[in-house]
């Protein structure tokens, strides 16, 4: 996150300093990766400050009272809580990390990283935390086996967004050690435009503005469904789930269907970039839903006319770095 | 396969396995808790135990852990009067470890707990560090490891058992590093309680009847000796303890010691070497046959010929010395320094004093006198006995004329009352008498029940002459032990009983061991360690050599771990292993698997280089190909096929 929003402060340089040097943190690492030994490091965590300070307790104890039990018994928990530095270490070393599936989102919406960790070993990792700034999760990795976890972050600006510092950690096996390691890994997430809340209705295929949008058809509420896994939030229809108990959206129909032609230019003028970005976002995307041909015209780019999802996510993309770099994320 | 990151409530089996620690850790110390303490502890355990099991039994109300708190906590200062001491410390332990389990709720009251079970463990080797207590603590820490583990393993129980014994695996070359190397210091570095090293059994500094007779009940070895030839008979077999001198009419006490580095008399005859392991006693005196030599070390000699150290014998000690039977002593006193030997109670033991008068008036010699009183003790029908009657005020009149049934302290004290009565100066000396060799590692074996008082006369151009009265009663005594003297029916403790012989075999067995782990386990101390690291060439008084050497050590076993934790262990698939040594086998000859290179290109490649081996090379490649990436999937007979097959596999040139 650091290199979206860095302010040239002295702490925030420190802490770059810190990462680039001791660290060894690198931006955007192309992936898979695999941790290399020099990147995981150890430090005990606070139980296991409390549990040495226990031993010194009790070396002392032996001390005074000649206890050759009370040396051998702190001689051996200190060995194990040595021996448990390596468990640690082991458990993130040689874990390879690759990117998952991350779907763009609109912006405003949670988005969620996709990473995928593997390995070769004949024995399971266990209790590995994955942690970003916003949210963190613990998982287990069987042996030789891959899992993916998703990394859910608040989207707050269109356009690429990077996954960021991402630290894996474990306190396995006995919580006194942490062993951690912090990437910055090349996982980009596309933050579509938001979606305007109430657009005006969407010129005709004519380029002629209808008169109200009960008669578009696009917008036409023609019932009930069982809810998708695809629909938005914003399509389901919450007093229905309130008295059903069971999820359910409301279903557009699409009217007319006359081939419909979204321009950049004959918006208002009043409009902003950013506005106007996010009505287009929200004619596209009704189009799409009410299965309709559309097409999109931005300054420079024309897109249609075509239907279906693949057109969908292309014009949502368009829309989504218009004037910033198609290909190379901010950031880089 | 996620789970929250949020700290976590405690599942059922993080609880039982906490249970398991605790209860392990207080199993040990219920007999010396108080009966309610105990209870209420255990109680504790199962009934969280069982409400875990059993879903929907009542939670813990929210005041009733402080109230246990300070319920107990009243009690266990009126039971010991002092919250401070030993003793009261480990009971606010037990307490402290069944309340945190009563309101254990998140992981970190799980680490709490398990510390204070560390804690408990230690106050445990406080009382006992017998082998099996070491047994016992090894599988506390287990058990601490696998309930520590748990916090953060969801494998299956047996599974997270084999880890934590795999840690203590890993744990043990350091432990063992450190216990021989990390400088001892001799403790103690403060002032200890009061009742610190209470409850240790021996002898003491004065004597009332009684005394000794509730000590011969005890089996527990008071110290071993190791004879460097044949030990001396049992006739001989006398190990010095407290002399006691000054008598008040029933308790025997002895004098402020006088010291000095040498003994007082020129030692003479033959001499007996021995090694002495003395047991804690947390007295001064150094037990050691009769009469010893200069040379014990630190030692210093009274002028009662016992040995004292400079510090109470608070931990098990070793010491080299010998003994001189035959040596003359105290041959040079002058006529003052006796005169302690000959006081007597103004009054007190009419009848006694009558008989010492009468035998100084018919014999005269006092040589004479010691005879005839003998003689007299053995015509008496004096009984040896365990179980003497109560005697009155008058004790030597009593035993000598009424009961007629006494143990040692009563002979010697009453011959004694006699001697002194006939104007023969004389005096108790206590100490232990005989012993048994165990057959395991020819150590002879002193214990509690060994515990003997004897008495010794002056005579004039003699010295002090060693008499005991016992023996003329019960000889047996002095040559077979306790159990041989007894008569038939007295109740002996269970160990002395003759007819339980493989009961004994048994505990000598045990004593052997015993009798290692104390040297090498329980008596590493400063000294020890010296010695020990002389012998390995080290100068232990150089610090930074020593620091050198454990950095060293330790270095190697972290060095060691270090290669563990990175190895590359083997893929989880044994196709993939087996197909791994084929390539290592062509590698070794000079052809490596290139990164790109598919299973059947390298073979192809392999075949063409070695024409020797090429049938041989695409059968394997062929097999495995099949296997890996066939419709059915490859079976583990399969697979162990394959490996053999490769395992066979040898390149041919030519």
């Amino acid at each position: 996150m650091n290199d979206r929003t860095a302010p040239n402060t002295w702490r925030s340089r420190l802490l770059q300093a810190v990462d680039r040097r001791l660290l060894r943190v690198r931006t955007a690492e192309p992936l898979p990766l695999r941790l290399p030994q020099r990147r995981v490091f150890v430090l005990p965590t606070r139980a296991g400050w409390v549990f040495g300070l226990t031993l010194m307790a009790m070396l002392t104890a032996s001390i005074n009272y000649t206890l050759s039990l009370g040396f051998a018994l702190t001689f051996l928990l200190a060995g194990v809580g040595i021996a448990s530095i390596f468990h640690a270490f082991r458990t993130l070393i040689h874990l390879d990390i690759d990117a998952g599936p991350t779907p763009p989102v609109h912006c405003g919406e949670p988005g969620c990283f996709g990473l995928a960790l593997r390995h070769q070993r004949n024995r399971p990792r266990q209790a590995i935390r994955i942690r970003n700034a916003d949210n963190a999760v613990t998982v287990d990795l069987p042996p030789g086996g891959h899992l993916t976890v998703g990394l859910s972050v608040p989207t707050t600006a269109r356009g690429w967004q990077a996954i960021g510092r991402v630290t894996l950690e474990t306190v396995y096996p006995l919580g006194l050690i942490r062993a951690w390691s912090v990437t910055t890994p090349d996982i980009q997430l596309l933050v579509y435009p938001a979606l305007e809340e109430h657009p005006p209705p969407p010129p005709a295929g004519d380029g002629t503005t209808r008169s109200a949008p009960m008669a578009s058809g696009v917008d036409e509420f023609a019932g009930l469904r069982a809810h998708r896994p695809t629909d938005s939030p914003r399509q389901i229809a919450w007093k229905a789930v309130a008295r059903s108990g069971t999820l359910v959206s409301k279903h557009f129909q699409g009217g007319s269907a006359g081939p419909l032609f979204f321009d950049w230019q004959q918006l208002p003028p009043a409009l902003n970039d950013e506005a106007r970005l996010q009505r287009l976002a929200r004619w596209v995307v009704d189009a799409a839903r009410s299965n309709n041909s559309w097409t999109l015209s931005l300054p420079g780019t024309r897109l249609g006319p075509d239907r279906g999802a693949q057109h969908l996510h292309r014009c949502l993309r368009a829309l989504a770095l218009y004037g910033q770099d198609e290909h190379v994320p901010p950031g880089r | 396969m996620s789970r929250p990151a949020a700290d976590p409530a405690l599942s059922a089996g993080q609880l039982h396995w906490a249970a398991l620690c605790a209860g392990a850790t207080l199993l040990p110390h219920l007999p010396r808790l108080p009966l309610w303490l105990g209870a209420l502890a255990a109680l504790i355990l199962l009934w969280r135990v069982a409400s875990t099991r059993f879903k929907g039994a009542v939670p813990v109300p929210r005041l009733l852990a402080p109230l246990l708190a300070l319920g107990a906590g009243v009690l266990i200062l009126t039971q010991y009067g002092t919250l401070f001491g030993q003793q009261a410390g480990i009971a606010l332990l037990v307490l402290m470890l069944g309340l945190k389990y009563l309101e254990c709720r998140r992981p970190r009251d799980i680490q709490v707990l398990v510390l204070l079970c560390f804690f408990l463990q230690l106050g445990l080797f406080l009382d006992t560090q017998s082998p099996l207590t070491g047994a016992g603590a090894l599988l506390g820490a287990w058990l601490a490891t696998t309930t520590l583990l748990s916090l953060h393993s969801r494998q299956r129980p047996s599974a997270q058992v084999r880890t934590a014994g795999l840690l203590m695996l890993q744990a043990l070359p350091l432990m063992v590093v450190m216990f021989v190397l990390f400088p001892r210091i001799p403790g103690p570095l403060w002032g200890l309680p009061a009742d610190a090293f209470s409850g240790r059994t021996g002898l003491s500094d004065h004597m009332e009847p009684g005394a000794i007779s509730s000590l011969s009940q005890s089996g527990e070895i008071a110290f071993r000796a190791d004879f460097a030839g044949a030990p001396p008979p049992p006739a001989q077999r006398y190990w010095r303890g407290p002399v006691l001198v000054d008598f008040d009419g029933r308790r025997w006490t002895a004098p402020p010691p006088r010291t000095a580095s040498q003994p007082a008399y020129t030692p003479r005859g033959t001499a007996y070497d021995y090694v002495l392991t003395l047991e804690a006693h947390n007295r001064r005196w150094l037990l050691a046959l009769d009469y010893p030599g200069a040379g014990i070390a630190d030692a210093l000699y009274t002028d009662t010929l016992t040995v004292l150290a400079r510090q109470p014998v608070h931990q098990r000690m070793r010491y080299a010395a010998t003994a001189y039977p035959d040596s003359p002593v105290g041959t040079d006193l002058a006529a003052g320094q006796l005169i302690p030997a000959l006081a007597l109670p103004a009054s007190g033991n009419p009848r006694t004093r009558a008989l010492g008068e009468t035998l100084r008036q018919r014999h005269g010699q006092p040589e004479a006198v010691v005879t005839a009183a003998i003689d007299w003790l053995r015509q008496a029908g004096l009984m040896y006995t365990l179980r003497p009657p109560r005697l009155g005020l008058d004790t030597a009149d009593a035993f000598l004329f009424d009961t007629r049934q006494g143990f040692c302290e009563h002979f010697a004290s009453a011959f004694v009352v006699l001697m002194r009565a006939a104007g023969v100066p004389a005096r108790v000396v206590t100490g232990y008498q005989g012993g048994e060799i165990n057959p395991f590692d020819n150590t002879l074996v002193v214990r509690q029940s060994d515990a003997h008082a004897w008495a010794e006369v002056w005579l004039a151009g003699e010295g002090w002459r060693r008499i005991d009265p016992t023996a003329a009663a019960a000889p047996l005594r002095i040559d077979g032990g306790l159990a041989a003297a007894l008569p038939d029916d007295a109740a002996l403790p269970l160990l002395l009983r003759p007819d339980l012989g493989w009961l004994k075999t048994l505990r000598d067995r045990w004593e052997f061991l015993g009798n290692a782990w104390n040297q090498w386990v329980l008596g590493y101390d400063q000294k020890t360690q010296r010695s020990f690291l002389q012998r390995l060439g080290l100068t232990p008084d150089d610090w930074r050599q020593l620091g050198m050497v454990l950095l060293i050590a330790i270095g190697t076993v972290l060095a060691a771990l270090a290669w563990w934790a990175q190895r590359r262990t083997l893929p989880a698939d044994p196709l993939q292993r087996a197909w791994q040594r084929f390539e290592r086998k062509l590698a070794r000859a000079g052809l490596p698997r290139l990164p790109w290179e598919g299973p059947a290109d390298y073979a192809t490649r392999a075949a063409l280089a070695f024409p020797a081996s090429a049938a041989a090379i695409r059968a394997i490649a062929g097999r495995y190909a099949t296997l890996r990436y066939g419709a059915a999937p490859a079976s583990a007979r399969d697979a162990q096929a394959l490996h053999s097959q490769i395992k066979r596999f040898s390149i041919q040139c030519g």
